[in-house]
Parts: structure tokens; sequence; C-alpha cells
């Protein structure tokens, strides 16, 4: 699936993660990411957001993630969020969600 | 043995912060807030948010509360991501009526059955904040075999009633005891409303102890600074755990006699007296000041 429109979720707030979702046109996932804790948990961060848009059946987006310190469940809520703005699902399939985050 | 609830604190389902940490303060319960403290184009991402929080952090024995939005806006939307996240309670703001419990249980239900949930392990609370809601407290409070409590929420209350709360809190009486006798008639617990000025802690002491000794179980606190004046006021004196101590070693020593009349210091111990030194006792362990082997 791709992401057609713009997404936006999160904030820059201590222990959160702000997260813009926005066409690719190199159809992969692609992730800008700044974080203080980069040298650390960079790598961790970026399996996160990318995992949680493969389970979304998503595989062309561009990601800007500005992460102030967010856990892992803080990241996946940010991305999924994100991704289920810019494509316009208000109800989330939670049954589906569930198979995946356990 | 009844579950305490000294405090309830509220956080922001759009605090990304607190939902991690909101253990670390003692409250005896958690209510995440997807209602008036959530922005309308943000209530989608504080949803998302506490679900995500609730299938990660080990909350332990705290009760995890969450304050849902109305049927007729993102309700049911709430309901579901609530449930299937696993939280203890769902509390329903702006509650007139005994059909507003009814028709959330509805949703609770649906979800239940969709996802192989037992029906009836999510549990409902209630929240009074208008001159109705507390004229229909009694049936409010019998409404449901899953409501565990009826909680006051004042500001609005007021507001409707034309005047303002005080110090004394005058204005509320009529309210706090139309909830506390249909929380005690439903044997449900009864919270009473947030005091709102986290500064003032000589003024939420004293609203404490008043609303201690009208018979609450506890009160929502919007603030983590709030928690240990109210657990404190809780707290039994030294003088009631000896007393409770002496009325439990009493019954235990009647029960090894095989007698079923208990007397302390020549007076007979009737089973108000052990459900007051019970829950004397349970109070003491919650604040550490017995150890949970000791009785």
């Amino acid at each position: 699936m791709e992401i057609l429109e713009k997404g936006i979720s999160g904030t820059t707030e201590s222990s959160d993660i702000y997260i813009t979702v926005e066409p690719n046109d190199e159809n992969t996932i692609a992730i800008d990411l700044q974080s203080d804790v980069e040298k650390q948990y960079g790598d961790r961060i970026r399996e996160v957001i990318t995992n949680t848009a493969k389970n979304l059946g998503v595989s062309s987006v561009k990601v800007t993630a500005v992460d102030s310190g967010a856990l892992d469940c803080t990241i996946t809520a940010r991305t999924l969020n994100a991704l289920q703005r810019a494509l316009g699902n208000e109800r989330y399939n939670w049954k589906e969600i569930e198979t995946w985050n356990v | 043995m009844e579950r305490l609830r000294r405090t309830m604190m509220f956080v922001p389902g759009s605090n990304a912060g607190m939902m991690r940490d909101a253990t670390l303060y003692g409250a005896d319960s958690i209510m995440f807030d997807l209602e008036d403290s959530v922005s309308l184009n943000e209530k989608d991402s504080a949803r998302t948010l506490v679900h995500f929080a609730l299938k990660t952090f080990d909350y332990h024995s705290v009760e995890t509360v969450v304050r849902i939005n109305s049927l007729e806006t993102v309700g049911k939307l709430d309901i579901e991501a609530m449930v299937l996240a696993g939280i203890d309670v769902i509390r329903l703001p702006k509650t007139e009526n005994a059909q507003d419990i009814l028709d959330v249980e509805a949703e609770i239900q649906k979800v239940e059955e969709a996802n192989d949930i037992e029906v009836g392990t999510t549990r409902m609370m209630a929240a009074i904040e208008s001159p109705g809601g507390v004229l229909n407290a009694r049936e409010i409070a019998q409404s449901s075999k899953r409501l565990v409590g009826i909680a006051l929420g004042a500001e609005d209350y007021v507001t409707s009633m034309k005047t303002t709360r005080s110090p004394e809190g005058i204005e509320l009486l009529f309210a706090r005891s139309s909830i506390l006798h249909a929380a005690r008639e439903a044997e449900i617990a009864a919270i009473d409303t947030v005091y709102s000025d986290v500064d003032n802690e000589e003024g939420l002491r004293a609203e404490v102890e008043h609303i201690k000794q009208l018979g609450f179980d506890g009160k929502s606190v919007i603030n983590p600074r709030q928690i240990p004046v109210v657990n404190d006021i809780y707290a039994p004196t030294a003088e009631e755990i000896q007393n409770a101590k002496e009325v439990i070693w009493a019954i235990e020593e009647a029960e090894a006699r095989g007698s079923g009349v208990v007397a302390l210091d020549g007076q007979m111990i009737d089973k108000p007296i052990v459900e007051r030194a019970e829950r004397v006792i349970a109070m003491a362990k919650a604040a550490n000041l017995i150890s949970k082997e000791e009785i």
C-alpha cells in the first residue's frame, strides 16, 4: 500500500515523538530521524517505525520523525496514528493490530 | 476484600510521558482521560496512545480506568479500543440516568462478545455532574452489575446550580450525600470530585478530611502532589490500627474456641465492628503502616 496523503501525529514534548508521513516516489519506507538518543537507539526507533508501517501493509512512505525519548509503544502509537490519518481511517482494525502487537 | 480507591489520578490521554510514569506516584487508580483534557482533533491520537500504553506497561495492582467520550461523539471508538486493550474500568462522563449506563454497557458487551472476552470483564464507573444526575443517583448506582463506583464531578454541577465552590463545600452537601447514599445502598464505591487549586495543600487537606468524614472512599486528583496528602488523611491512626488488630485477634480466638460469640474488653463484637476493623487493616496495609504478614 502506498501513502498518498500527508499525516501527522505526536508532539515534541519529552517522552514523545513527532511523526510526519508523506508520499514517497521511490516506493520504499524512507525514514529521516532526529533524536537525542540516535547513537544508542536510532536503529531501534527506525526498526519500530518500519515494522509498524509494514504491519499495516504500507510499503511506500516517507517518514520524518523528531524523537524526544519516546518508548517503543509511543513510537508505534504515533506512527500508526499518522499512517491512519494519511489513509483517512477513523476506525482501526484492532483485531488485526492485535495479531502483530504482542 | 473490596479494592481501595483513596486516590484516582487523572492522566490526560494525550500525554505520552505520563503513560509510563503514572504508577510511580502511589495512586490506587489511574484514570486516563480521553474526554475533556483532549482536544477534538486529537481524540484519535489519544485513544491510540492509551491503547498501546495499556498493552505495554504493567500497572500491577493499580486499577486502570479510562474516561471515554459520549456515545454521540466518538465514545464507541473509545470503548472498542479500550476493551481490547484490557482496561479495568470504563468511566462515563456526565451520567444523567440509568439508561446512559445501559447504553454504554451494551456497547461494551458487543465488543466483548465479538472478541471472545468474557462478558462482564470490563467494569464501569459513572461520573455524576448535573442536578438531574444527582437526583437519579440511586437508579444510576443500581443500573448495572458492572458498576464499581459513582463519582461526583462538581465543576459542571455547581454551575448548573447557579453557585460556585466554597472552601466549606456547603453547596455540594446535597450532591455528596445523595451520591454516598446511592453508592452505599448499591454497595459500590463513592469517589469525590477533584480539588482544582493544586498549590493549596491546606485547602485540599480540609476538603479531604470533610469527605472522609462524610464516608467517601476517596478522591479524584489532578496532580501527583495531591496523592500523598489524600493517602495520608485516609491512613488510620496508631490507635485505630491497634483497636482493629484486637478485634481481628478476638475473632480468630473465638473461632479457634469454636465460639460464635465474640467479645472484646467485655463488649460484644458484631458485624459492623468487624467490617470497620477489616477496613482499617486494609487502609493500614495500603499505607505501609503494618506489614502484609502482620495480620
